[in-house]
Formats: C-alpha cells, structure tokens, sequence
C-alpha cells in the first residue's frame, strides 16, 4: 500500500524513498539507540527520588579509592597502605581489590576533563552504573544476533534494558564492582561465542581482553573461567568438536591467563588454585585431542590407531591425576575457598563461615525474588530453552548452558540472579522473539492473499480460492489473539520493572525515607548525619569500633579509622570486636584499650522501627565472636533457644556492651503514644534493662532519630 | 560571685605606665575639649558594637582638622571596622561619613592606637562638632568558664574602661552597656546602675585626657556565637544571563566548649534548656529571585532548610546536620543564582559587577574571608574596587589585601576564566557594602562554546561519514577482502535486478489497465498499441537485464542467490507469456464481438495461473530483497 502511495510524490521525493534494507537499519539503530537511553534513564529514580550520592556499603570503598586514585595516580594507587582501616593491621588496599571498576570510573573522569567538561568525580562514579548497563544492552543485541537473528537480539537488548534483576545492582550511585561487570561478563561470553562461531584469532584475542577486563573488575570471573571450559567439555562430548573451537579456546585461555596473572589480587592463584584448575584441565584435554585427531588421521588405521587411543589415555589420566595429587598434597594447588564450596553446598557457609551467612545478600534466593527480578522471564526462560535445543547450534548450547548454571547459582546467593539475568534475558528474548515472529508471519501471509486478488481486473473468485493454502481454521484469528497477549504480556513486564526500579531498588539505603502520617515524606538522614560528626568534631586520629557493616561508611565518610570493615579479610579481628561487643563493659573496655579505642559508634532502630540495626544483628557477632573465642556462647545470650531484649532476657544479655550502648536513657523515652517508656519499635517489647550506667563510656552524640549512637571511650583513670 | 574572676590583662598595667607618659607628651593637643560623651556598648551578641557620640568643641586658638581617637593595642588588635559621622553646630544636623586613617602622633605611648577622623573644614575656635563614632570589635566576650556541660548556660566576660580613653580631656560622660538579658554573674561595681538588662556607669565629670578605670561584666550570653574560621564566596559570572555564587563555609561554635556528654535525650526533650548554649539554625538573607538554591556538604545534600522568599529578599534558614555545641564545628556550602540584569552593568563600554562584598549570614563573625569573582572566558582590564573606607586604613583593617588574577577551568574553557581574588580577615555583617569589579568582555565571546559543541559535532559526523565512505582494509588482496568485495558487488547487482522486475512487474500492470479500458470503451486499437508497446519495453528490458544476470552467474558470491534469481526469470518468462496470450485472446474475442461469457470461460485456466505465477513471482522478489 505504501508503494502505491509513494508513486503519486514528485520524482526527487520518489528518490529519497529507502530500500527496505535501509528502513530496516534506520529502525533497527534506532530503536537501539531508544533502548540505550532507556536503560540509562530508568537508572536515574534515585538521583531524582534523592540526590546524587553514592548508596549502601561498598561503593563508598569503591568511590573513596577512586578519589585516592585521581588524587595520587595509578602508582600511588598500586602501592597505597590504607592505615585507616583495620586498625592496627592496616590493609594493602593496592594488592587486595579489583582495580577495574575505580580505573574504569578514572579513565571516564580524565576523558571528560580532556573534553573540558568540569564534572565532579562524585558524578562519574554515580553515573558509571548505568553507562555500563546501557553499553550492556548493546553487548545484549549483538549476543542476541549472534546465537539467533537481530530481532532476538533487539528483544534482548530490550528486555536487558530494565530487567530487576540487573536493575537492583546498577542504579546510579551503586558504585559497585557488578555495575561494570555484568557488562564484562557478557562482552566476554559475546566475543568468545563470536569466536567460536568463526574460529578467528582477532575475535579469540578480543575475548581474551574481555576476561581480562572483567578479572579486573570482579571476583566472578572465576564463573567464566569455569563456564567456558565446561561448554568445551560439553561440545566435545557432544562430537561437535572442531578447529574453530580449538582456535578459539586456546587462544583465550593462554592469553586470558596471562593477562589476568597481571592483577595483583589474582596474581598466580590463576594458575594455582584449584578453581582455576577446570580450565587448564581442559585445555591439557584439547591438545591430547588435537593430537589423537592428528594421529589419526595420519595413521588411516582403525585398529592401530584404537590401541594408540588407549594407551595414550591411559598415560594421560594417569599423569593428570598425579599432577593434581602431587600439586595438592605439595600444597602448590590451593584448595577450594570457602566462598566457592558455599556456592557448591548451600548449607556449607552456615555450618563453616558464620562470616559469609551473616551476609544477608548470601542468603539462598526466595522463590518470591525470582518472581520479583524477573517476572514474566520466569515462563519465557523454559520456552525459549526449547526454542535453543529446538535448533542447536555451538552458540545456542553456550547459552543454554550460561542459562542453565547462573540459574543454578541464582538459586544458591541471592545476589547471584544478577549473573542469571543476562542470560535469562536472552534465552527469553529468543521465545519472544521467535514466537512474535511466527504469528506475525502467519498473520501476514493471510493478509496478503486478499490483497493479491483485488489486484486483479476480472476479479473471479475461484481465482482467489486457489492462492489461499491449506491451513487450520481461525488461525488467523488466533495468531491476532495470541499477538495482543504477548504484547500485554510484554508491556505488564515493562511496567512491573519500571515499578520495582522505583519502588524497592532506587532506595540509596544510606538515607532512610518513610511516609509521614500526613502523607508527606520524611527523611531519616542520621547515618550521614554521625558520619559527619564523626568527621568534623572527633581528633583526626581517632579511632571508631563499629559492626564491620559499617566500616567502609565512616572511613569515606566519616574520614576516620576504623578497626574493621566490609573487607572481611581478617576474621579474628572482626570476632574481637565481636567479643568486644558481647563482653560485660570492664571486660569490653581491656579489650577496646588494647585496641586504641577512642569512639564506639552503634546503630539502633528502636526509636525509629529501623529494623536493620545492630540489635537484630548482634547473634552474628556473638556467633563470629565465639567462633574464635570460645568464652563467648551463643546460649548465654539465649532464653530457650530465643533470642530476646525485654526482661525475660538472660543477664549476660542485658548487661553486654551492646546492649548497654543501644538502649542507654532509651528507658526514659516514649517512642509510642499508650506504650510504656522504653518500648523498643523494632523488637516490640519494653527493654528489660532500663538503669544503665555507663562506667568507662559516656555518650558523645546520638543523631535527631537516635539511629546512630557514638560513645566516647574514657581515657584510663589516675592512679589514686 | 562563687567564680572567681579572670586575672586581668597585663595590658590594664601597661596602659597605666601609658597614661602618665600620655599626658606628658600630649600638650599640643589640649585645644580640643570633649563636653559631653555618651558611649553605648552592645553586648547582645557576640560581636561588640560600641557607638559613641561625642561633643567636641575647639577651645585653643587655631583650627583643627583632624580628631584624634584613642583605643588600647588589646582593642585595636580586634577592631573589626571604625566609622565616624560628624557634623558641626550646636544641634546635631545632617551628619557626613569622615574618612579616618591610622596616626601615629609623635610622643604617643606605643600602647595606645590612634585613628585620626578627618574633618571636611578645619574646626574654628569655639564651634562644636558632634561626632559618632561606631566601633565594632570582635573576640571580646570570652568564655568564663571555659567548658560548660550541655545543661548550662554560657557565660562571657567582657572588660573595657568605664571612662571614655580620650587624648582630650572629658567633661562630662557616661557609659551604657546592654546585655542580652538573664542572668548577671558579676560587675565593677563602682558607679554602676543596673537596671533591666542595661548597666549604667557614669556620670562622671572633668576627666583628664587618658583617664582609664577599668571595668569588667561577667554575664549570660547564649546567642549564637557562629565564627566561620574561613569562608571562600565565589562569584561566577556568566553572560548567559546568571550570576552564580558559591559559599563555603567552615563554622565553629566560638563560645565555651562543651564537657563531658552530650545526651540527646535531654536535647530532645528541653532543647532551650538542656542545650541551651548550642545553635541550630542560622539564617541568611540572599538577594530577592535568587534561585536554583543548594544546601550541601562533602558527603551530600543536607535536607533540614527551609526558605521563604518575597518581593524583597530571600531567607533561607539551614540547620547543620547537627546543633553545634561550644568547640563543635561544621562545613557546608550553599549556592544559588541571581540574574545577571540586577548585578552586572555597563558604563562606558566596561561592565561592572556590583554586589555586595560579605556573605549573607546573620550576625556571623567571618575570620577570614576570600571572595572569587570569575568573570567570562576572555575577559579583558580587570579592576576591582572595594569600598572600604579610607585608603589609608586599609593597612589596618586589610592586613594582607592581595588582589591576584587567577584562572579557572570550567566547562568548555580553553583559556580558563580570570578570577579575582580579594581576601580580607574578620569580616562582620558591617562590611557588607557592595563593590565593584570592572572588566571588559565582548558579546562575540559568549557565541564560542555554542560552536565548539556545534564544531565538535559537526566532525563526529563527518568523521562517521568519511568511515561509511572509506576503504579501512589494511590488506587489499585477502581472501576475505575480496569476498567481502564480491559479495557488495552482487548486492548491487541484485538490487539492480529487483529494479528490472518491479518494472516488469509495471508493465504487467499497464496490461491489465488496457484491458480494463477495452471492456469499457471497446477501442481495440489502442489496446494493440498498448500490447506493443509492452512487447517493446519487455524486449528492452531483458536487453538490460542480459549483462546484470551474466555478472551475477560469473561471480563466486552468488552461489545462493543464483537459483533464486533464476527461477524468478523462469517464472517472469511464463507469465509474460501467458499475460500476452491472453491479452491477443481476449482482444480477438472483442473483435469477434464474443459475448462476456465466452470469453470469461476461454480465459478462465490462464487467469487462475497468472495469479498463481504473480503470486510466486512476488514471493520470490520478497525473498532475494531479504538476503
């Protein structure tokens, strides 16, 4: 119809009609080009819900190194000793995080200052994110075209764009090692599929700096150094074994390796601990491959070359294992890490590293998460599984298997869907797509038999009887029908995440916001509020012991030291604290000198109903802290397995530091009208211990809603 | 009087020795007399205003032009601003600013300061000047005791003589000192009258010059005593229609420190009395339409301020993250803008800011202040003139005054902005007076950045085009170079082939059209013509289509559209002939004057397959334009 519109327009405006392919660009790019601003856009609600800052634990790390890292440059930053945490230790910040993420922000920094636009460093860091996340959906679009077509890919990129999953750890202002690692984990998995599919060494090496960039970024890539040899294991156990996979495998994992070997935190685990031991295990196996392939072939004898074949093994397995026997038993290979056998064993982490259970984003994922993150996702996955094994090919099994494992560990670590994402964004993106395209090409051919007829001058019926094919009836209808449904579909999953990302994951955790019962916001900023406090007004060698959940906040914000913090490296110092907050006051206080304690900073929510608070976290520091010392037990804290704080509590808990410097004077507060002074909001019960007196600390500030609570600790008496 | 008071100064000692040394030495200067003085004191803040209004009167022979004002080094040291307003007669008229500069008379004690207020004329023998001086210091009220707890409230001493220190002899004088209210520790008690919160020394009569009788008040004072130890004000201009400003400030409670705990339960429950010596909020008064205003710290947005705003001028209030007890201090900034027409002139092809010259803050001491004026990129004969009274003062109350160009980089700068730099120490809200900074700038220079971007740009797409447009192989003759050649090559061909098919396609349509026409005109002339000319076009049209399918079938390329494309010249052939069967059918039955009927049925089969072969012919076109 078109067509026949066109030809009425003047000649030149006939010329500037585009080809079809053209329109098909024009559309494609540009509906990319929405997709990417999208993406970026949708990341911004707590920017404009707050202001831009950065949230929750660790980016204010990140953003303080990143700061410490455009102040003093890239050498300074490699050698920095960080003398303000982990007091007295000290921490080799150079040698033990990720540099990817702080030079990528560096890099973006210095790049906009060469284009003289003057932002501030705060700026990139918050923005850094959601640039990923859009550059993600374009890494998306060309995976997706890769293993299916462009539509597959335009619909992944889509649906990457605003799926929860990915959204919830990359808004701007989560400044965190993942904003920038999703996007590395797909730009590696893209390029060595790319690679696989045409066997060149431009697209091996590419891969290799993929998996470069993103060991730079993250601890996850021990997920790609395990995942790629697997799905090589897997084409080779399936016959599909080929020299395009060598070249691609080989290339990647050498270079890969090196490369990576060059981050100081990995350094020479690559090649020696046992995580990594999967992929050289495969990549011994390709050559022997490689070989038995070429001796074969070379021989053109079955029988000679069957007995070749089993000797060959044989001396194989036997050396491979003795390898690892030796290396192990040498202790050359590192066994697993803890961290890395409670991916394995969900309950491992429980029974072994109270350090890693405390962690609430460790927990195993709710099946209401799954349903939260990913929405309608949950049915294309399933789906669009069958579309991949319906029409197999080398890139369809990697996806599969990406699918089917970060589905896996999703499962494990709450935290983990947002490795799942990707993959189920894509797998889903093939059902949809593949499903649109079937019923739009059903619908159109049924258009277009009517319109063929009308064309005709005599018009006989029977003419246009014969064009139609042999097809069900109301199929077409049918095709209508089953179209509406996935667009409603469609645009339900548009609006569910639009919602999540504004309602649940734009919070920035740091400022707390709750409805007021005039329906006006109110605004909790006591966290900023102390660290500020702590910044301006204490000695600038002070000392702060706080929960190690903290420690990261008061040393970006607070400028100050602290004993520990969310770099749990060290689970001694972390259970002395914990011991610390779990002793009587005299006992705490020995420990707190031998520490050089001079402030103790608490948080507390029973005046406000903040539940996240050190209350409801103190058995983790009683467990962490009698896991070392073993005069801390669990049960003095609890009456009949229950964990208490009113007057039924047992003494050991009612006279704790904790306890003492979370509820001191809260006895003389009415926090609720028609409860009794001392009525905690958060446990809902009256303290049982409301006359503390504090002997050896005295309170040196409490913000406006009593959520952060710093004790000063007094100096030791005169000798009398 | 539990609380002992504070040893006294040693300068009260030297300033005895200076007296009698004074007297001496001051003889020529005995011609003038003050008859009456009347000082009043302002202790209702923490800064010390003392205005005292003078009645001189010339007894000696000759006319004087200058009147000699005395104050102790420990004063002077904290003078913050002196101002005189004189004007002659017996009734007190319209007065004039004098302008007053730092003298050093010969033979004066070194312990003294002298400051000279310039008269208009020369005082004649027996006239009478009125003369107000304002003098206000800072740092006077010290904290006694030094460290209070949360509870109590702050208590200042404050000590100045109860005669009025004068290089002339005094007849007659008093002094009033008003306390902010509460409670009254302790005073000199000699001649003194308390009444309310007002104490009264005096009168006393026919003093001798240099008369000094030191008193001391030792009182309540909780008002706020907000010392900015540093505030930087920057002023960005900006010809695009805004005047930015900056301020950071870097505030200290400066009164007595805060010991022992700070209870938050006390200051929740009786703020005014549990904390009564803390402040929480501070106001300032920004220009009317300031806008865009921001309230911030290092680490973010700070959400407790308020402002209200009218025809006048903007308030805003800010409370810190925290009330600031004795000792506690605090940063933030705060920024706003203010349009460009209010504040930047021109005059005589210059253009000049003018705005004022302190920050906007109530009754804040500011103990260093730097002010930053950044004028537009390409700014030219910068001056700043500040109008602080009398050049030769500045020595005294500038310190170290420096003006200095430097540059700042902003967005889109080349060169950096100029920027003026003017730093003065203790600033109080006296020194809010506006000044001027001149400089020259073209409106050409506002139009530069818009084209950088417009430049910047406009290359990006050049670059892209020039990229679409290039050859960036690095080898020429690789094997899958010359694929990728090969494979253009038969796109286009193909491309050129879907063209001769679409026009094949044409013609069959302008078949079918004179067929209508013959059904319903009956002329079967033009409609022979119009088969012959579509046998014409047909013939030209496979003549263009010869070489284009040679091409396509020699090159290696093609080896998957190659059937395709043959089957569509197959299928193409047998409809063209069909449709010219048909059409010689149906315009010989026309001829034969055939009824409708018959000729339905005798082209019935083949117009079934001609829309079967359409059909395909179209499906197969479709095809081939999707490869």
């Amino acid at each position: 119809m078109a067509t026949t519109a066109l030809e009425f327009l003047p000649a030149p405006l006939r010329s500037l009609r585009l080809k079809t392919k053209q329109q098909e660009l024009l559309l494609r790019v540009s509906t990319l080009a929405l997709i990417y601003v999208l993406a970026f856009i949708v990341r911004l609600f707590s920017v404009l819900r707050y202001e831009s800052m950065i949230h929750e634990f660790d980016p204010y790390f990140n953003y303080r190194t990143t700061l410490f890292l455009t102040e003093h440059g890239y050498s300074e930053f490699w050698n920095w000793f960080d003398f303000e945490s982990w007091y007295p230790l000290g921490r080799v910040v150079g040698g033990t995080l990720f540099p990817g993420l702080m030079v990528t922000a560096a890099i973006l920094y210095r790049f906009l200052r060469a284009l003289s636009f003057a932002v501030h460093i705060r700026e990139v860091c918050v923005l850094t994110a959601p640039f990923f996340a859009a550059n993600t959906t374009l890494v998306a679009y060309a995976f997706g075209r890769e293993i299916w077509d462009s539509g597959a890919g335009l619909v992944a990129a889509a649906l990457i764009a605003i799926c929860p999953g990915y959204i919830s750890r990359s808004v701007a202002g989560s400044y965190d090692n993942e904003g920038v690692a999703i996007f590395a984990l797909l730009l590696t998995f893209y390029l060595f599929v790319r690679a696989v599919n045409t066997g060149s060494l431009a697209w091996s090496l590419a891969s290799a700096f993929g998996y470069f960039y993103m060991v730079s970024a993250w601890g996850g890539y021990v997920f790609i150094i395990n995942l790629v040899p697997l799905y090589v294991l897997v084409l080779l156990v399936t016959g599909r074994y080929s020299q395009r996979l060598y070249v691609a495998y080989n290339s990647m994992y050498v270079l890969g390796m090196l490369l990576a070997m060059q981050i100081r935190f990995v350094g020479f685990q690559h090649v020696q601990s046992g995580e990594h031991m999967a992929a050289m295990g495969v990549f011994f196996l390709l050559q022997v491959f490689f070989f038995l392939d070429w001796v074969k072939y070379m021989l053109n004898d079955a029988k000679l070359y069957k007995s070749f074949l089993r000797t060959t093994l044989t001396c194989v397995i036997t050396v491979g294992t003795l390898a690892l026997v030796i290396g192990t038993a040498s202790g050359y290979i590192s066994p697993w890490t803890g961290r890395f056998y409670s991916l394995l064993d969900p309950t491992y982490a429980k029974d072994h590293i109270p350090i890693i259970a405390s962690v609430s984003e460790h927990q195993p994922t709710a099946w209401s998460s799954f349903m939260f993150d990913f929405q309608i996702l949950l049915f294309l996955f399933p789906a669009g599984l069958y579309f991949c094994f319906k029409r197999l090919s080398d890139a369809t099994i990697f996806i599969v298997m990406y699918g089917l494992t970060s589905m896996y560990f999703a499962g494990v670590m709450v935290r983990l869907i947002l490795v799942a994402a990707p993959a189920v964004c894509l797998i889903s993106a093939i059902a949809a797509s593949a499903t649109i395209k079937n019923l739009t090409t059903l619908i159109r051919t049924k258009t277009k038999s009517p319109q063929a007829a009308s064309g005709k001058t005599t018009g006989s019926k029977a003419a246009a009887k014969g064009a139609v094919d042999q097809s069900l009836p109301f199929q077409q209808k049918a095709a209508i029908f089953l179209l509406l449904g996935a667009f409603y579909m469609l645009s339900r999953y548009a609006i569910h995440c639009t919602w999540v990302t504004s309602e649940a994951y734009s919070s920035p955790s740091i400022v707390l916001a709750a409805r007021g019962h005039n329906g006006g916001r109110v605004i909790f900023d006591d966290y900023r509020e102390a660290y500020y406090w702590l910044r301006q007004n204490t000695p600038p060698d002070a000392k702060i012991m706080s929960w190690w959940d903290y420690g990261y906040q008061i040393t970006a914000m607070g400028n100050r030291t602290v004993i520990v913090d969310n770099n749990t490296w060290n689970n001694t110092h972390i259970a002395t604290v914990g011991r610390a907050m779990s002793s009587y006051e005299d006992e705490a206080y020995e420990i707190m000198q031998s520490l050089d304690v001079n402030y103790v900073l608490v948080v507390f929510g029973g005046v406000t109903g903040y539940s996240s608070d050190d209350i409801n976290k103190f058995l983790w520091m009683v467990r962490i802290g009698g896991g070392v010392f073993p005069v801390i037990k669990e049960p003095d804290y609890l009456v009949n397995g229950e964990y208490r704080v009113d007057k039924g509590a047992t003494p050991k808990m009612l006279n704790c530091l904790m306890y003492k410097l979370c509820y001191y004077r809260f006895g003389e507060l009415t926090t609720e009208y028609g409860k009794p002074p001392g009525y905690d909001r958060v446990r809902g019960v009256e303290i049982g211990n409301k006359d503390i007196k504090l002997e050896y600390l005295e309170e040196a500030f409490t913000t406006s809603n009593w959520i952060v609570r710093i004790y000063k600790v007094k100096p030791p008496k005169n000798r009398s | 009087m539990a609380t002992p008071l504070p040893p006294l100064r040693r300068g009260t000692l030297l300033l005895l020795l200076a007296i009698l040394v004074g007297v001496l030495a001051s003889a020529a200067r005995a011609d003038l007399v003050i008859s009456k003085a009347e000082r009043r004191v302002d202790l209702t803040s923490y800064i010390v205003r003392v205005l005292a209004s003078l009645k001189v009167e010339n007894v000696g022979p000759d006319p004087v032009s200058q009147v000699l004002l005395a104050f102790p080094n420990i004063q002077a040291k904290n003078l913050a601003a002196i101002r005189a307003f004189g004007s002659e007669g017996k009734l007190k008229g319209q007065s004039i600013v004098l302008p007053i500069e730092v003298v050093q008379p010969s033979g004066a004690p070194p312990e003294l300061t002298f400051f000279s207020a310039l008269l208009p004329k020369p005082l004649e023998k027996g006239k009478t000047l009125h003369l107000d001086v304002l003098t206000v210091f800072t740092h006077s009220l010290q904290p006694f005791p030094e460290e209070i707890t949360q509870a109590e409230a702050q208590l200042v001493v404050y000590q100045d003589s109860a005669h009025y220190l004068s290089p002339y002899p005094v007849k007659t004088q008093t002094l009033t000192i008003r306390l902010p209210g509460g409670r009254v520790e302790s005073y000199t008690r000699q001649n003194a009258k308390l009444v309310d919160s007002e104490l009264k020394y005096g009168p006393f009569q026919d003093l001798p010059p240099f008369s000094y009788s030191p008193v001391i008040v030792h009182f309540e004072n909780n008002n706020p005593f907000a010392v900015a130890k540093e505030v930087v004000r920057e002023i960005e201009i900006s010809h695009w229609g805004n005047v930015q400003i900056t301020e950071h400030y870097n505030i200290i409670h400066g009164g007595a420190r805060l010991k022992g705990e700070f209870s938050r339960i006390d200051y929740q429950s009786r703020p005014y009395v549990r904390g009564v010596s803390s402040f929480r909020h501070l106001i300032a008064r920004l220009p009317p339409r300031a806008h865009s205003i921001y309230y911030r710290d290092e680490i973010g947005n700070i959400s407790t301020s308020h402002l209200w705003g009218d025809s006048k001028k903007t308030q805003l209030e800010i409370e810190p993250r925290f009330p600031l007890f004795g000792g506690w201090q605090t940063t933030f900034t705060i920024g706003y803008g203010l349009p460009l027409q209010d504040f930047v002139f021109t005059s005589d092809g210059k253009r000049f800011l003018n705005i004022t010259f302190g920050s906007p803050m109530e009754e804040i001491l500011i103990e260093k202040l730097i002010v930053k004026v950044v004028l537009p990129e390409g700014s030219k004969d910068i001056e700043a003139s500040v109008p602080f009274p009398i050049k030769q003062w500045q020595e005294v109350i500038f310190q170290d005054d420096w003006s200095v160009v430097q540059v700042k980089y902003s967005h889109l700068d080349i060169v950096g902005r100029p920027v003026v730099v003017l730093e003065k120490p203790d600033v109080i809200p006296e020194h809010n007076l506006y000044f001027q900074v001149y400089y020259r700038f073209s409106n050409i220079s506002l139009l530069r950045e818009p084209m950088m971007l417009i430049t910047g740009f406009f290359l990006l797409f050049v670059a892209c085009i020039a990229y679409m447009r290039t050859d960036m192989s690095i080898s020429k003759n690789s094997p899958s170079y010359l694929a990728k050649l090969q494979w253009d090559e038969v796109q286009a061909t193909v491309q050129k082939i879907q063209g001769i098919f679409e026009q094949y396609l044409a013609v069959h349509d302008k078949l079918e059209g004179s067929l209508r026409d013959l059904s319903r005109t009956g002329d079967t002339q033009t409609c022979k013509a119009a088969r012959k000319a579509a046998d014409a076009q047909f013939k030209e049209l496979s003549k263009e289509l010869k070489p284009l399918l040679t091409s396509l079938q020699s090159s290696p390329q093609s080896y998957q559209i190659w059937p395709k494309v043959e089957d569509l010249i197959a299928k193409e052939r047998e409809m063209q002939e069909k449709l010219m069967t048909r059409h010689s059918t149906v315009v010989d039955s026309f001829e034969k004057k055939l009824r409708g009927q018959d000729v339905e049925n005798r082209i019935g089969q083949q117009q079934q397959k001609i829309a079967a072969l359409r059909q395909e012919v179209e499906s197969l076109l479709e095809y081939i334009s999707e490869i």
